[in-house]
């Protein structure tokens, strides 16, 4: 039950994101601030969810050749650049991680 | 009867042109859906949930970080606030298709936004300057095929995700964060993104290592953001023209359409 309520809260707070401009602004255009903080507000969510993750998986800074999400990380961001396919990275993420446990673990 | 008069005659047209423009989306929205569903449930949310959020949220980002937050087990509200800020793009989208569209009634409006999308928007202003001003068929004929191919997708990955078994066997528990340096990669173009990268990578660290926990990671995307929007100089691309920056932004249509 809490995870439906949760389910449509998200829903509910994305709706009204969806809704707001398109029902109450009748083609005006948004402040060129807020367009500019917007504008930065995707790459920011990603950067600030995936460091963590990557450099700090237990926590605490990790730079070290243990830290098996760090080195997943480097075929993956070489398959995203030269690919250009999110799908192909996230393969390569996934299958860099099993092989490196296989590997190390 | 309806279907003879011109009225109708135009509207079934116009849906079903909606939905031939769904056919690139279809093709980024069914395998991202297929990895969501995987991860929601090696995530530790039932499958009910992972299709659930499919239907009732239809957000791509917001749904892999929310599966993952959910397994997490943060606060409701970590979650909303986690779920408003990576949704707020939606307002430029929003915004930008009033013009786009054809004048019709405010519930039709409203039925619009309920299935705008990073990719649907894309292909709604690149319809939008072949067709002139979109009709409300034609929009919703796009937008549904779109959500359907996303709700099939995440079904196929939920279903799909239950028999793995152990899902850090085959590295699935570090395919989020993959998912994630995939979209950074594809992203990081342009001084404004570099740095609004830059520092939320590293107050998103400062703030993790002293602990804070999941609430570091939207004040790290808050400061940074709001980084961005001091930066002298030009003016971002996706301020001028939301239509075209967006298709850099997108998983799937950028991934199919544009590269392939």
């Amino acid at each position: 039950m809490t995870l439906f309520l949760e389910i449509v809260a998200m829903a509910a707070v994305t709706y009204l994101t969806r809704c707001i401009p398109l029902l109450a602004m009748a083609g005006r255009h948004l402040p060129k601030l807020l367009l500019r903080f917007l504008a930065g507000v995707p790459v920011g969510v990603l950067a600030a969810f995936a460091v963590p993750l990557i450099f700090a998986p237990e926590g605490r800074l990790d730079v070290g050749v243990h830290n098996l999400n760090l080195l997943a990380a480097i075929p993956c961001l070489a398959v995203a650049l030269w690919r250009r396919s999110l799908i192909w990275a996230v393969v390569a993420g996934a299958a860099a991680m099993a092989l490196l446990r296989l590997l190390l673990g | 009867m309806a279907e003879q008069s011109p009225q109708g005659a135009g509207t079934g047209r116009e849906i079903r042109e909606g939905m031939k423009d769904a056919v690139p989306v279809v093709l980024g929205y069914v395998p991202i859906g297929i990895a969501y569903g995987i991860l929601g449930v090696s995530a530790g949310v039932p499958a009910w949930g992972v299709i659930g959020m499919s239907v009732m949220v239809f957000a791509g980002s917001a749904q892999l970080v929310g599966v993952s937050l959910l397994g997490a087990g943060v606060t409701p509200l970590t979650l909303l606030a986690t779920t408003l800020l990576l949704n707020l793009r939606h307002l430029l989208y929003s915004s930008a298709l009033v013009p786009k569209l054809q004048k019709m009634p405010k519930s039709r409006l409203a039925w619009l936004a309920a299935e705008l999308t990073d990719e649907t928007f894309v292909m709604a202003t690149r319809a939008a300057e072949r067709r002139g001003r979109l009709s409300f068929p034609f929009v919703a004929g796009l937008n549904g095929v779109s959500q359907l191919s996303w709700i099939a997708g995440s079904t196929i990955g939920a279903l799909a995700g239950s028999l793995v078994g152990d899902p850090a066997r085959l590295g699935l528990d570090y395919a989020l964060t993959a998912m994630f340096i995939g979209l950074l990669a594809l992203q990081l173009h342009g001084r404004r993104e570099l740095v609004v990268a830059g520092v939320a990578a590293m107050a998103s660290l400062a703030l993790a290592v002293l602990g804070v926990g999941a609430w570091g990671a939207l004040v790290a995307t808050l400061a940074a953001s709001v980084a961005g929007t001091l930066l002298p100089g030009k003016e971002d691309p996706l301020v001028e023209d939301p239509a075209r920056a967006s298709a850099d932004d997108d998983v799937g249509v950028r991934a199919r359409g544009e590269r392939a």
